[in-house]
């Protein structure tokens, strides 16, 4: 059976939760935690049939990555994802300055499907990955 | 066991300056008025992710070296290279980025600070058509409508209402404080009530509505007497939880939406039934509170200048609030980030002429933002080293930017370990200023603001100042040896 995706748009920023990491340090098991987790809708978590705290992935045309999916508490925002700024919401989010420097963090097309047998990498693994330090 | 009173905290654009901290036998061990932020910085301040000792890229690995070693070293590859990029400022004393801007110029490199990915956008648009505004001490005491557009202050600045805005007791405007609480009461009791309803509890349960993102009708307290919040958002955040109203619009369709209220407000007639999302009949009575409002102010975030349209949308939120100066008082406001991002601004501006993006290769100050900024330069693979302080570009650029980062030698300058820091080839660690070292700030108002020194750095450890000033005198003694070696 195909695997459901959908289509989405991708919105990065703040959480309080975050703001306590970075705060702490971002070595923390808080920033690590708050920023490796994705906010979804709970109607489109239906529609990929994930529940809440289960790995989804993510896919734009920077790259992939694997996050925490949990259902967003407070009203409704279908068709719309959130992560919280660090290195995961990096890993994804589109470089297009549009000439003034400032990359588009906010409103770009990403695809969701469900990852129940991938695992969200940790920061080493992912800098690694990424950067080969 | 000693208390100091009115201690500044060096966490958001807030800076609140009525922080109490209790030292016992030279620790921090407790926060007073501060949000958890604000608790989560001074209390952890001494945590094991701190930096402790310089440290050295060796054959793959970090290797602990002494400060002479790693200020040499710094200054070595600052000296020589073509194109250095210093990049952050944001969460270090004004004196500190002083030293920077007289660091870039002597290297020829490209100063910019993290407005680039915050609210450089803002500051073009201020740069082309202005900005009425005011001091935050001016919306506590007078102002009677707060309008939110494209940010979240309970969650990026938790204190900025119950400081600035609608929970503070003004001279000439109340706290909105108690209508909050009996909103909660009323919340909880609803929630109670369905939840007894689902388990068959009640005969006459309430109906159960599903929440949509369906903009909701602006209410009647919109037209209340006292202090108005309203929230405009593409989600539903913990502010838009506690305002008057909130209107949920589309993701990208401010500018749209920004330009409908203009022309409602010139008392223009739209011939469209929604804008963005919203109803124009919502809108009309958004523009009614907008205009029988005494003072009224629009404070904007990364919701505007981070979706597409970048400065364009704050161009227009500008431009609204011209317009609505000609009916009623308003005023405008970012909501700037880092506790310092303001005074990065101010202090290269006053040395340099420009905010941000500053680029010296030519011997004097240029600024172009895509083509000057540190974003665009790294897209473009052209610097060829990067002293990063006081910010963490590894965990705010897009990955495509970082790689550059990485590929180059890479100086940082942090009192934590961050993913810049993990990644770099020098890191050195540093006094935390506000905690370990006093300094200046500018709050978001660009009111400065004095930092204190409450505790004593980890021994041996110096500051952004000290460090800055010593890889600067380097500079020059290479450069001089340079000079002397070429005649």
């Amino acid at each position: 059976m195909e695997q459901p995706k959908i289509r989405v748009t991708l919105l990065t920023g703040r959480t309080i939760e975050q703001g306590v990491g970075k705060e702490a340090g971002k070595g923390t098991k808080e920033y690590i935690d708050a920023t490796s987790m994705c906010y979804m809708d709970s109607s489109d978590m239906k529609k990929l049939g994930v529940k809440n705290n289960t790995n989804i992935l993510i896919s734009t045309s920077s790259g992939s990555v694997v996050l925490k999916a949990v259902k967003y508490p407070r009203g409704a925002m279908p068709g719309l994802i959130y992560i919280p700024y660090g290195p995961w919401a990096n890993a994804i989010c589109s470089s297009e300055t549009n000439g003034i420097g400032m990359p588009s963090f906010k409103g770009n097309p990403a695809f969701v499907e469900p990852a129940p047998n991938k695992s969200v990498l940790t920061m080493e693994e992912l800098l690694k990955s990424q950067f080969g330090r | 066991m000693t208390v100091v009173n009115s201690v500044t905290c060096p966490v958001c654009g807030c800076l609140c300056d009525d922080i109490e901290l209790t030292i016992d036998n030279g620790e921090i061990v407790k926060v007073k008025n501060g949000c958890s932020m604000c608790e989560s910085k001074f209390l952890s301040y001494k945590n094991e992710h701190r930096n402790k000792t310089p440290l050295i890229r060796k054959d793959g690995k970090m290797v602990p070296v002494s400060y002479e070693e790693a200020i040499h070293k710094s200054a070595e590859i600052l000296a020589n290279a073509n194109y250095p990029i210093l990049y952050g400022w944001s969460s270090t004393d004004c004196e500190a980025q002083r030293v920077g801007v007289e660091l870039a110029e002597e290297v020829g490199g490209v100063l910019d600070n993290t407005s680039l990915v915050c609210h450089g956008p803002s500051i073009l648009s201020v740069q082309e058509v202005g900005i009425p505004t005011c001091t935050l001490g001016q919306i506590r005491h007078r102002a009677d409508l707060i309008i939110y557009w494209g940010c979240d202050p309970w969650s990026a600045h938790p204190r900025h209402l119950e400081r600035y805005t609608s929970f503070t007791e003004g001279r000439f405007e109340g706290s909105e404080w108690k209508s909050y609480i009996n909103k909660v009461k009323a919340s909880a009791g609803k929630k109670k009530l369905l939840s007894l309803g689902r388990k068959g509890v009640l005969k006459h349960a309430p109906e159960i509505i599903p929440e949509t993102s369906a903009v909701a009708k602006p209410p009647e307290t919109l037209s209340k007497q006292g202090r108005k919040l309203i929230v405009i958002d593409v989600r539903k955040t913990m502010t838009a939880e506690i305002a008057d109203y909130f209107m949920q619009v589309e993701q990208g369709k401010d500018y749209e939406i920004m330009l409908a209220i203009r022309a409602l407000v010139k008392d223009q007639e739209l011939d469209v039934d929604k804008v963005g999302g919203v109803p124009v009949e919502y809108l009309q009575e958004l523009v009614d509170a907008m205009l029988n409002c005494e003072f009224g102010v629009i404070f904007f975030g990364m919701g505007l200048t981070q979706s597409v349209g970048k400065f364009r949308n704050v161009d227009v939120a500008i431009s609204l609030v011209r317009d609505l100066n000609r009916r009623t008082k308003f005023a405008i406001m970012p909501m700037r980030g880092h506790f310092n991002v303001t005074g990065a601004d101010t202090v290269s501006t006053w040395q340099t002429g420009y905010p941000y993006a500053v680029d010296f290769s030519l011997g004097y100050p240029r600024y172009n933002p895509g083509e000057t900024s540190v974003t665009d330069i790294l897209l473009r693979k052209e610097s060829d080293a990067a002293l990063v302080i006081a910010s963490d570009p590894g965990s705010n650029f897009p990955r495509k930017a970082v790689e550059h980062l990485v590929a180059n030698p890479l100086i940082v300058i942090d009192p934590h370990m961050n993913v810049t820091a993990l990644i770099g080839d020098i890191v050195f660690p540093t006094a935390i200023v506000g905690i370990e070292k006093a300094g200046s700030a500018y709050r978001m108002d660009h009111v400065p603001l004095p930092l204190k020194k409450v505790v004593e750095p980890p021994e041996g450890v110096l500051s952004d100042e000290e460090i800055l000033t010593r890889i600067l005198e380097e500079v020059r003694i290479i450069k001089a040896k340079k000079m002397q070696e070429a005649t």
